[in-house]
């Protein structure tokens, strides 16, 4: 959950984004460190709202970040409620300049990637995380303390900010595999 | 009581792997080391059997319609690592696919007494994904190691991590 207590829903200045085509690995910008963002300029509350228009269009999965389209940037966006294995749900949100500020308990799981269609990997992840960020559009300060499914989708997405994929992670030669159904996302 | 590697090779359907290892038992064979893996759509096996029956018997005897059986004699080399024998780690890369990947890697891998313990590669759409177990003798200065490996992985526009093994031995 957010530290003001329920869920949010991204509202990104107001602005109705426009859902963007999603990069698929091997790219170059998916190996990049993005660069860190002013959360109220107007580029990055349009590409805010572009990056939560195309996560809304792709619904089968929970989180995208900005490289995966084409913005070399610190934006994420998650919105983990419908997936399965949710415990904790800090809403629909884009954060800008998200920084992980603890983990603990960590678990191996099994993680696809919208960039990477055609395989999943086991990824050790930390199971319980708080996150601190800005909203785009408003700069406000936001703090996330996520567990479950959401911490590994946030963690999962503040690799890609660092040029890092699941393939990065995965801990030995037998954690790769094909991707044989969408429960793998 | 003999020794034999066991390869089989076929297009992957539903029970498979119960004809061959129940064939396998039907000639006595136990099954020591394994492995399977399905290789775009073919399911692939290697298996170390022992048993009465020399390898050649072992393949004439084997109940396995429709799929590629080989059967050698080898003999027993077992290799386990002594404390501070060796040093664990993993490697990947992954970027465009292209001839000579892994030899390239490889190579470099080999150059310092490098010996991969285990790898799988995949390929999806234009994406090589390689990833090995690697043991690395003692001395080997890794430092100097993965700057070769990032200058190899440059060369072949892909992006390359080598990290340790961190085992927790509970």
């Amino acid at each position: 959950m957010n530290a003001r207590g329920g869920p949010l829903r991204a509202v990104v200045g107001g602005r109705k984004g426009t859902p963007r085509e999603i990069l698929d690995a091997p790219h170059p910008l998916l190996s990049a460190t993005t660069e860190p963002v002013d959360p109220t300029a107007p580029e990055v509350v349009a590409a805010a709202a572009d990056l939560l228009a195309t996560l809304r269009r792709e619904t089968s999965t929970p989180g995208l970040a900005a490289p995966q389209i084409g913005l070399s940037w610190r934006l994420i966006a998650f919105d983990t409620r419908l997936h399965p294995r949710t415990r904790s749900w800090a809403g629909e949100l884009v954060l800008a300049n998200p920084r992980l500020a603890s983990a603990s308990h960590w678990d191996p799981g099994r993680e696809g990637c919208a960039s990477i269609p055609g395989l999943t990997a086991d990824v050790p992840r930390a199971s319980r995380i708080t996150v601190h960020a800005h909203l785009p559009g408003t700069g406000e300060p936001v703090t996330i303390e996520a567990d479950a499914l959401e911490a590994r989708c946030i963690q999962h997405q503040l690799d890609h900010l660092d040029g890092l994929l699941i393939l990065d992670r995965v801990p030995g030669a037998l954690s790769l595999h094909r991707r044989l159904h969408s429960c793998d996302s | 009581m003999g020794l034999s590697a066991v390869t089989v090779l076929g297009v992957d359907r539903p029970g498979v792997i119960a004809a061959v290892t129940g064939s396998l038992a039907d000639c006595g064979a136990n099954i020591q080391d394994s492995t399977m893996t399905l290789l775009g759509g073919h399911v692939a096996m290697m298996l170390l059997v022992s048993g009465d029956l020399d390898s050649a018997e072992l393949l004439k005897r084997l109940c396995a319609p429709d799929l590629v059986v080989t059967a050698s004699a080898i003999e027993a080399q077992r290799h386990f690592c002594e404390e501070g024998g060796g040093l664990g780690y993993v490697l990947t890369v992954h970027g465009p696919d292209r001839p000579g990947i892994i030899s390239a890697i490889s190579a470099v891998l080999a150059e310092d007494g490098g010996n991969i313990t285990g790898m799988s590669t995949r390929l999806t759409g234009r994406l090589y994904v390689l990833i090995a177990d690697v043991e690395l003798p003692k001395e080997v200065d890794v430092a100097a190691l993965m700057r070769r490996l990032a200058a190899v992985g440059a060369c072949l526009d892909s992006e390359i991590t080598f990290r340790p093994v961190e085992p927790d031995l509970l």
